[in-house]
């Protein structure tokens, strides 16, 4: 490897190359979205969201310039916390200035400008985490240090849930991707599984049936095993545990739950309920994909997402007027734009030198999965809705800023890795 | 474990979603077809377009009926602001309860879609509109096409139309109705409503979720233009059917004059008439009770009604007599009115004289020989022998049967037969002396104003009668030619019975006498049980190569040698001559009238 390899040579341009593609095809998936054929307007017209969302393409060239032309030691640096420390505030500000929009409350207004703190909360919290384990002698398998990310992941998360923004708060939990790279036990993910199992079993039986098929299983396990106390009463404990889970999972769902929240749940787990209530967007949004056929309808040809079948469809069901219009093939060549995204971001995470950076793209890795996988399941019908953006893809400024400042944070970690060893 | 196996793990994991996702979406866009289907649910709307009604006019090629526009005054609730509702409401002569009452109600149909606030604007209403419609938006006008009459004239014949009733539905074999469509209701509207409707075309369009059109489907590959419907040229002249509707105004008449060489229906009138327009605004159930429940029944087509024939009778019976060979037509009957009643004085009768002096007592004893045809030696058995024929002679001038006209009103009337004596006095229990007064036109006969006419233009025609209609072209092309139907008497033994009728005119009903045409015609009294009796008369003019032949009625009138012969004079001078110069005719007519209300 070259020292005086030139800053440009360095660059990762593959992932450039995959988030430039992304964000184009948002842009003219946005554009098909909000297609009128009677109003004849442009796809640069301001007053439209394609405009918008170009207008955002080149505000966040600015973040890109600055991330890659400020010294790389900044991120390696107690700044790290302060940025987290700072996005904290904006979350806390937010909480008793926010304006609210459909039930939450977590928008900022400056002037014409509408800003979503919790966006930006991602890439600080992953900047924290990874200065947080830079630190010597952090190991996942301590108390301390599973304390300490907790701490640096459930603060934003709690404000954000506080916000009423559940949907943003899930992402968290993503980080458990890191987590489990950097050495958390594989046992606390098998307990992790389960238990979301049984938290999905929970949702779609009474819990009755369940406390009864456990107990069948129970009774079942005590019948074939060897007798001892020890064995009986840990099969009773399991027991109890899931009996425990069942009903205050049901608890929690009908009495915790905000009205707006049990709904979305019941319309996972059976949209054709109430197709034109709460079901309604998931019903819309696979007849919308589900049209779309093997080739698509063409561009600008599409007439579910157009005329407003489909709700909120340039930014969170944006996947809806790729489907359509692009049909199977298009779908397929987003998807598989992001899995190489995704694989090409595992690749540079392992050729990292400091462990800053290897953590840091992890989160990055464990953010974009979730969004990707969370965003286009809940499009088709895999995944209860809740409100998160396709990255790159879907309309908005402060997703696509934050997505952005996100990636390019690794982008500049990774051209400068060989710096690292000097430094070290 | 080996951070080897994690990578593989998590690389593993990122493919999964992948694959998870190439899978599900094959599954719901290229296996299942259930999304296509309901994707084109949600955007297609099938749009109905209404084709123009065919139009109808008269044999001179004026209008009768066409189609003129109406304005809708249509809402959609969203759009709505008024400022001012008040002066809305003025402008519709409208209360503000109403208003607020009819905006809820399509508010509660749709907020996006249009839907109809006030039905067919009044002229007023809509010049009043119009100017103002700019300051209030949501609102706009709709046009469409109503049934419109010009001269408000023949309303029995032109029928009407009107929404399609559930019973008119669930007769459509053809499916081709829908609720709320319109259908011909009676008369020719009815009769033709196949080819007036024409054929509905239909258009798909694409609608966004809130019901608003946004265009085509398919770019208009599954559209259908509407085709028109045909248009009808009848037989009736505007200017005679008009000036006899004005004749009969004040009276309960009814009136048909045929062109006998052509079985053309040049006139056709049931009096009192109605003003056909009152069925086609947003009144009409308003206008119809109104209508239905008049004393004088002007819904009520007399035309079709079955009235004694009277002396009007005398004519067939004295051609059946003549073709028979019971009488000839120089031979004499001497009648001392010793059978029945009689204005004739007594004396030696041909049947020329008898007919033009009506003579009663010679029409029995000819009646008698018509029916005692010696064939057998009881008489009872020889009066049902001559029974049988006499009725096919009958049948064989329309009289008793159906005509076919084109119109829902065809009566048969009654034309006595055997069966009809055997089973109301008993089989072998009648001759001819039981049944005599059907000899002069009183007794069980019934028939309609239509077969009068229809037998007098048999008689005009010496011989034969063309099937009457008023349909002559459908869309310019002529309609094939009509049914010839010949008498079963010869042409030979017409010229004493007409010259029967044309000194009837000249000596006895001379009020329908014209120096110039030459009439040919006969009185009649209908006897009725109910009040005095009705006046009836027929003719045909000129005698040779006859241009009209004519029947009228007039309820009450008494002699049929008032009203209805001076009716029937004045209606052959206006056909043959174009304009009525005996003025004290229609003076007389006017002075005859009985109706309190003129017109509806």
């Amino acid at each position: 490897m070259q020292r005086n390899q030139s800053f440009i040579e360095k660059v990762d341009w593959l992932t450039i190359l995959l988030y430039t593609a992304l964000v184009f095809m948002g842009w003219l998936n946005i554009y098909a979205a909000v297609y009128d054929e009677k109003a004849v307007q442009s796809i640069f017209s301001l007053s439209i969201n394609s405009g918008k969302q170009l207008m955002w393409i080149g505000i966040v060239t600015i973040p890109i310039i600055i991330l890659l032309v400020i010294d790389f030691k900044f991120f390696h640096s107690i700044a790290s916390y302060l940025i987290y420390g700072g996005v904290l505030l904006l979350l806390v500000f937010v909480l008793l200035f926010g304006r609210e929009v459909a039930g939450s409350k977590s928008w900022l207004e400056l002037g014409a400008i509408r800003l979503q703190p919790a966006e930006f909360a991602k890439f600080a919290t992953s900047l924290a985490l990874a200065y947080f384990l830079d630190q010597s002698g952090r190991k996942l398998d301590q108390m301390k240090t599973l304390a300490g990310i907790a701490l640096i992941i459930g603060l934003p998360m709690g404000l954000i849930i506080l916000q009423g923004d559940t949907g943003s708060a899930l992402v968290y939990t993503s980080l458990a991707i890191m987590c489990f790279r950097e050495g958390l036990s594989p046992a606390l993910f098998v307990i992790g599984i389960g238990s979301a199992t049984l938290f999905v079993l929970s949702l779609l039986f009474p819990p009755l049936y369940l406390l009864g098929a456990g107990a069948v299983v129970a009774v079942f396990l005590i019948v074939i095993g060897k007798k001892t106390v020890k064995r009986i009463s840990l099969i009773l404990a399991g027991l109890a545990i899931v009996g425990s889970v069942a009903f205050s999972v049901d608890y929690v769902v009908n009495n915790i739950f905000k009205p707006h929240q049990q709904n979305r749940v019941k319309a996972f787990i059976n949209p054709e309920a109430d197709p034109l209530g709460y079901g309604y967007n998931v019903t819309q949004s696979k007849i919308a994909i589900g049209s779309g056929g093997f080739w698509g309808k063409g561009f600008l040809q599409g007439t579910q997402t157009k005329f407003d079948f489909v709700p909120e469809q340039s930014t969170d069901f944006i996947f809806c007027t790729l489907g359509e219009e692009q049909g199977w093939v298009g779908a397929m060549v987003v998807i598989i734009l992001f899995m190489v995204l995704l694989l090409r971001i595992i690749h540079i995470a392992e050729r990292q030198k400091s462990r800053f950076a290897r953590v840091y793209a992890y989160c990055v890795l464990s953010i974009l999965l979730f969004h990707v996988f969370v965003n286009i399941s809940m499009t088709i019908g895999m995944f209860p809705v809740i409100g998160i953006p396709l990255p790159f893809f879907s309309y908005g400024g402060s997703s696509l800023l934050s997505f952005t400042i996100l990636l390019f944070i690794l982008i500049k970690l990774d051209a400068h890795r060989m710096q690292v060893l000097q430094r070290m | 474990m080996d951070s080897a196996i994690k990578i593989k793990i998590i690389q593993a994991a990122v493919v999964m979603v992948g694959l998870l996702f190439a899978v599900k979406l094959m599954h719901i866009q290229v296996f299942d077809d259930v999304y296509k289907r309901k994707a084109e649910n949600n955007v297609l709307r099938k749009v109905t377009e209404y084709p123009y009604r065919g139009v109808i006019l008269d044999r001179n090629n004026n209008y009768l009926v066409y189609n003129e526009p109406v304005y809708d005054l249509m809402i959609i609730p969203k759009d709505v602001e008024i400022a001012d509702t008040l002066s809305f409401c003025s402008l519709l002569d409208m209360e503000k309860e109403e208003f607020v009452q009819r905006y809820k109600k399509c508010r509660k149909y749709s907020g996006t879609r249009p839907s109809v606030f006030q039905k067919q604007l009044t002229n007023p209403e809509l010049a009043r509109l119009q100017s103002h419609l700019i300051d209030y938006p949501g609102f706009y006008l709709k046009s469409r096409s109503m049934r419109g009459y010009p001269h408000k004239c023949l309303s029995h014949v032109l029928g009407y139309i009107g929404e399609v009733s559930l019973k008119e539905l669930k007769n459509d074999k053809t499916g081709y109705y829908k609720s709320r469509d319109y259908i011909g209701k009676s008369g020719l509207e009815k009769q033709y409503e196949e080819k007036l409707r024409g054929t509905r075309g239909s258009s798909a369009k694409l609608v966004n979720v809130r019901g608003e059109v946004k265009g085509k489907f398919g770019n208009g590959k599954y559209d259908t233009l509407p085709i028109p419907g045909s248009q009808l040229k009848i037989s009736i002249d505007l200017k005679l059917q008009q000036y006899g509707e004005r004749l009969l105004r004040d009276k309960r008449a009814s009136l048909v004059a045929l062109e006998p060489s052509t079985g053309d229906v040049l006139a056709y009138i049931s009096a009192p008439n109605y003003d056909p327009t009152l069925f086609t605004g947003r009144n009409f159930s308003k206008n119809y009770s109104k209508l239905e429940n008049d004393e004088d029944k002007p819904l009520l087509n007399r035309v079709n009604s079955t009235y004694p024939p009277g002396s009007t009778f005398k004519m067939v019976q004295s051609l059946i007599g003549l073709q028979e060979g019971v009488i000839r037509g120089n031979e004499t009957i001497y009648c001392d009115n010793s059978i029945v009643g009689d204005h004739a004085p007594p004396g030696s009768y041909t049947v020329t004289k008898a007919i033009r002096y009506s003579s009663n007592n010679f029409f029995v004893k000819l009646y008698k020989r018509i029916l005692e045809q010696k064939a057998d030696a009881n008489q009872f058995k020889d009066a049902a022998i001559g029974m049988k024929k006499w009725t096919r002679y009958i049948h064989s001038f329309g009289l008793g049967k159906k005509l076919g006209i084109d119109i829902p009103f065809d009566k048969k009337g009654l034309i006595p037969s055997v069966a009809y004596y055997d089973r109301i006095i008993g089989k072998y229990q009648w001759k001819a002396s039981r049944i005599r007064s059907v000899g002069f036109g009183q007794g069980e006969l019934l028939v309609t104003t239509l077969q009068l006419a229809n037998m007098t233009a048999a008689i005009a025609n010496r011989g034969y009668y063309i099937t009457p209609h008023f349909v002559k072209e459908i869309d310019g092309e002529p309609v094939r030619s009509f049914e010839k139907h010949k008498t079963l008497v010869n042409h030979m033994y017409f010229e004493p019975v007409i010259e029967g009728m044309a000194q009837a005119i000249s000596q006895t009903a001379s009020r329908a006498y014209m120096k110039d045409i030459e009439i040919c015609g006969k009185t009649g009294t209908a006897q009725n049980p109910h009040g005095k009796d009705h006046s009836v008369f027929v003719a045909f003019a000129p005698r040779n190569n006859p241009k009209i032949a004519i029947a009228v009625y007039v309820e009450n009138a008494d002699w049929g040698g008032g009203a209805a012969a001076v009716t029937a004079s004045l209606m052959i001078e206006k056909y043959l001559k174009g304009e009525v110069k005996r003025a004290w005719l229609e003076d007389y007519l006017d002075r005859k009238g009985y109706l309190r209300k003129e017109s509806y």
